[in-house]
């Protein structure tokens, strides 16, 4: 607590910056401000897993009064590319064009219209009459590399941009394999042997907004597209390679957004909007519906994967090795990425020299895999947390002191860094800033962990604990860039731009807390606007749990040149050497007389010396240092009914400074909650051919207040010195604690195991037998 | 009128206590006709009555405008957040939602602002289990709902004392 005394602005629970207008229900998002003329856009899915396109009518649809555009793939150019928003070139397979004649999951694109109204937009797509040959699917991920299995990209253009193993005549979206050491050798020495098999499942991000973006030609000839994105330069990007236009004729504007998670990572209906607007000349909006967010937008990876551990007879893990199979559905977006992040997310937790890890990520005909907070460690830490549970059982050890005994801290390195990058080699790291010890400790404590643990429940309802440990990435070393810009305006305040994507997780303001504490200001003096292509610096966008850590350097170096120019001005105008002078309260300090920073401002824009006083930086880093957690859950199993009730759940996180620790703790909040929901209710349900059954709220259950366990969260602080103020990463890793967490609390309650999520009443009765 | 459209019909509404006559096609649905009239704080997050994003107050009880026809709100006051504050000048439940840290990407907020008055105006000292129990319809992603029980609490409590004052809502 004394750090926060340091700094004036930075770890203080400032109000979002944006927080009054929204509770004022402003009309801030993009739906809320349409153009006029307004045309609306309706996709025609996929009724069939896998199947040819064998004929397409579209002259019913096309002679509707009203209708304006009818895509098809004989329409539109064909661009093999990926969906994914990741940077150039991206690491995921060019296996996607805009519209095919082949489809390859329920839900996938076959045409799309324009129309006066969407209920005429719905009608035309109703009107596009289509022959099918029906494939057959690959429903199974397990089969998905047998011989003889359909192929599913078996077109002939599709292609990986950057070198790496890609194999689709086989299914094979992207293969890894990377060792350190001799695993082989170490676990077959080992005392003690731990081989698990571990299987997820596929889920929704559900962001409270679907899917939403409007495309509108502005008079120039150039397109402006408003869209709920979370990166919206890689829209501008992806959106001109899939229409072959200039990126310099589209503009990308985010407004606010309701929520990412990763679901808006992806480049899914802008190049529609985008291609319809071009053809009609006239504005068009597409806004997908719950459904269709379901079935049609992405998913977390499903995953199946094998943790051999090797220990000592003391405990400390001598060997691992990781195996993964990743279902990335019909399209390879994130395949590879994801899949890596499994490995450089969760095997450098242990200190080991011994480490096997190997990636199939395979395609299937279900739903498309995608970026979803977690990104790979969620899937990963379910495995290695609950392997590492069962091999605390075998030693007869604590898992809180095995944990104690293997995981990584300060001045640590890991061979896996190094090892496995985005899909390439990564880059080497130590660890700097580790509060993970404390993270157990006030944990354990806050959870009443030694007493619990010694309880064993006989009756029907059964009570039990278990906890995890989870380490997570701060931005893409050496591959992200994130960049800022600020200028004084003549009351003092200060436009700080960014590219850095506010998606609803209070990125603006700790980027106005960032500048502020720099510029000795309060925070409501730094206007934030995020993101516009036209107007905002460059930025990857809000994804690799990269926006504090990175974007937010950023915005300090670009401060800390207004601040630069700020004193110069000072100088001159108070006779003093710049470097006598400070900027504190909205003031400059240490000068013979007040100045204040509207009166540098005054000056410098009409007086002497006039000029500007503006900023403009870029960040790149070296490192990703990790946020650490430790996670502990307390259930309650109904043995009769297979019911599980998450009584009490604490999570215990260094993120380094939380630069706002209210926000900071709304992120862990937020992401365990959506865990939990994760780990017992939610599930996509298939029927035989590969359609999802339960695509509503009604049938797909995610978490209300209803069900909300005691939760706490507690703040370890650390200070990372390579991040802005001390700070690193917060929003991903508390969704990858409740799988393990709860999993491990089942089996101290009941001794049954449970090795497919999720945890419903069926499968922890069956678990229970 | 062109012969098989369906006629329209009239409804009145009284919108944040400001009378308004609407035209519409008698299948039309609230939550269009509100959008359409410039009420941004009503949201579709899924058009099927599951979410609780379009809630607004019918004579003061808690509603899903994707649920209801246009034609039912006929002679009814209708409550949205715009007529409860605004960003400078917030109502209490507001203020409270951006104190608490309740508002994330505050694309639920304004249905679980709404929630909260209904909840509030029939119970005005709620437990926690009662403020669960009334919110429960409403889904948020983002917050995992710990700061938006802490909100309603924090409201309650300055509603609470505004009327023991007698002051209202200040
Ligand atoms: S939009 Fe009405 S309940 Fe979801
Ligand atoms: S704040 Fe985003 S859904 Fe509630």
């Amino acid at each position: 607590m004394s750090k926060s005394k340091l700094w004036n602005v930075v770890g203080t629970s400032v109000h979002k910056v944006d927080g009054a207008a929204l509770a004022a229900g402003a009309p801030l998002f993009v739906d809320d401000e349409l153009p006029r003329d307004l045309l609306f856009a309706a996709v025609k899915w996929s009724p069939h897993a896998h199947a040819r396109i064998t004929s397409m009518d579209t002259s019913r649809a096309e002679a509707m009064d009203g209708v304006h555009v009818v895509l098809t793939y004989k329409n539109v150019p064909r661009v093999m590319r990926t969906t994914a928003g990741q940077g150039h070139p991206e690491p995921s397979p060019y296996d996607f064009t805009t519209l095919d004649s082949k489809v390859r999951h329920v839900g996938d694109r076959v045409a799309a219209v324009a129309a006066e109204t969407p209920a005429l937009a719905r009608a035309a797509v109703e009107a596009i009459e289509v022959e099918y040959e029906l494939l057959e699917p690959v429903l199974e991920i397990r089969s998905a590399l047998e011989k003889g299995a359909p192929v599913i990209h078996d077109e002939l253009d599709a292609a990986m941009p950057i070198v790496a193993p890609y194999e689709p005549g086989r299914n094979l979206a992207a293969h890894v394999a990377v060792a350190v050491g001799d695993p082989p050798a170490a676990l077959s020495k080992a005392h003690q042997r731990v081989t698990a098999e571990y299987e997820c499942h596929y889920a929704q991000h559900c962001p409270m907004e679907p899917h939403i973006a409007v495309a509108a030609p502005d008079g120039y000839g150039r397109l402006i597209i408003r869209t709920s994105t979370q990166v919206p330069f890689h829209v501008r990007r992806i959106v001109a390679q899939a229409c072959q236009i200039p990126v310099r004729d589209i503009r990308v504007i985010k407004p606010r957004i309701g929520g990412g998670f990763g679901a808006k990572q992806e480049v899914l209906i802008e190049d529609l909007v985008a291609l319809l607007a071009l053809r009609s000349g006239r504005p068009v909006k597409l806004e997908y519906t719950r459904a269709e967010e379901f079935t049609s937008a992405r998913t977390r990876h499903p995953a199946v994967v094998t943790v051999d551990l090797g220990l000592s007879a003391e405990g400390d893990v001598e060997g691992m090795d990781m195996k993964v199979l990743l279902n990335t559905g019909a399209y390879g977006s994130h395949a590879l990425t994801v899949g890596c992040n499994c490995g450089s997310k969760v095997l450098p937790l242990y200190k080991c020299d011994h480490v096997g890890f190997a990636l199939d990520s395979v395609y299937t005909n279900l739903p498309v895999g995608g970026a979803y907070r977690g990104y790979g460690a969620t899937q990963a830490a379910f495995a290695m947390e609950c392997a590492m549970d069962e091999a605390a059982a075998k030693l007869g050890m604590d898992p809180v002191e095995l944990r104690q005994r293997n995981t990584i801290g300060p001045g640590d390195s890991s061979p896996i860094f190094k090892a496995l990058g985005e899909g390439t080699e990564g880059v080497e790291q130590a660890i700097g800033s580790c509060g993970l010890a404390e993270c157990i400790a006030r944990g354990a404590q806050a959870m009443d962990w030694s007493a619990k643990r010694q309880r064993r429940d006989e009756g029907r309802l059964r009570r039990g604990v278990g906890m995890c440990t989870l380490m997570q990435g701060s931005s893409i070393p050496e591959v992200d860039l994130g960049a800022a810009s600020i200028k004084l305006n003549e009351d003092g305040s200060f436009n700080l731009l960014v590219g850095a994507t506010d998606l609803g997780t209070g990125s603006d303001t700790v980027m106005a807390q960032i500048a502020a504490e720099v510029l000795g200001v309060t925070p409501d003096r730094i206007l934030v606007l995020s993101s516009d292509t036209d107007v905002t610096p460059f930025d990857v966008g809000a994804y690799a749990s990269s926006t504090t850590y990175l974007s937010g350097m950023a915005a300090k170096k670009a401060a800390a040149g207004a601040r630069r120019q700020i004193l110069e001005v000072a100088a001159r105008l108070l006779d003093v050497p710049a470097g006598d002078l400070s900027l504190a309260e909205g003031m400059v300090k240490g000068g013979p007389r007040p100045l204040s920073l509207a009166d540098v401002a005054l000056s410098s824009l009409y007086a002497e010396h006039q000029h500007q006083v503006q900023s403009v930086a870029s960040h790149v880093t070296q490192k990703s240092p990790p946020p650490f957690s430790a996670h502990f859950a307390e259930v309650e199993v109904d043995t009769a009914t297979g019911m599980v009730r998450v009584l009490k759940y604490v999570a215990a996180v260094d993120c380094g400074t939380a630069i706002n620790p209210l926000l900071a703790e709304g992120q862990v909040e937020g992401a365990v909650l959506n865990g939990i929901g994760y780990a017992l209710t939610e599930e996509y349900l298939f029927d035989r051919r590969g359609k999802m059954r339960n695509p509503t709220f009604k049938h797909y259950k995610v978490l209300c207040t209803a069900d909300l366990p005691e939760l706490v969260t507690i703040l370890v602080p650390s200070y990372e010195a390579t991040g802005p103020f001390g700070a690193k990463s917060v929003s991903e890793i508390g969704i990858n604690g409740p799988l393990p967490a709860i999993n491990n609390a089942i089996f101290h309650a009941t001794g049954a195991r449970l090795r497919r999520s999720p945890f419903t009443p069926e499968r922890v009765l069956a678990a229970l037998e | 009128m062109p012969d098989g459209a369906p006629a329209t019909i009239e409804v009145d509404i009284i919108i944040n206590g400001k009378a308004q006559t609407f035209r519409v096609d008698p299948a039309e649905v609230a939550l269009d006709t509100l959008r359409d009239a410039g009420l941004a704080s009503v949201k579709r997050g899924c058009d099927e009555g599951d979410c609780g994003s379009c809630s607004i107050l019918v004579d003061g009880q808690l509603m899903r405008a994707c649920l209801l026809y246009t034609g039912q709100l006929h002679g009814r006051e209708i409550t949205t957040v715009e007529g409860l504050g605004t960003a400078r000048q917030p109502h209490p439940i507001q203020r409270a939602f951006v104190e608490a840290g309740a508002v994330q990407c505050g694309y639920c907020t304004p249905g679980m602002v709404l929630a909260t008055s209904a909840l509030l105006d029939s119970c005005p000292s709620p437990t926690d289990e009662q403020i669960r129990q009334g919110l429960d319809g409403n889904l948020c992603r983002c917050t995992g709902y710990v700061k938006i029980v802490d909100a309603v609490r924090q409201a309650a409590a300055e509603l609470r004392s505004g009327r023991d004052r007698s002051g209202g809502d200040r």
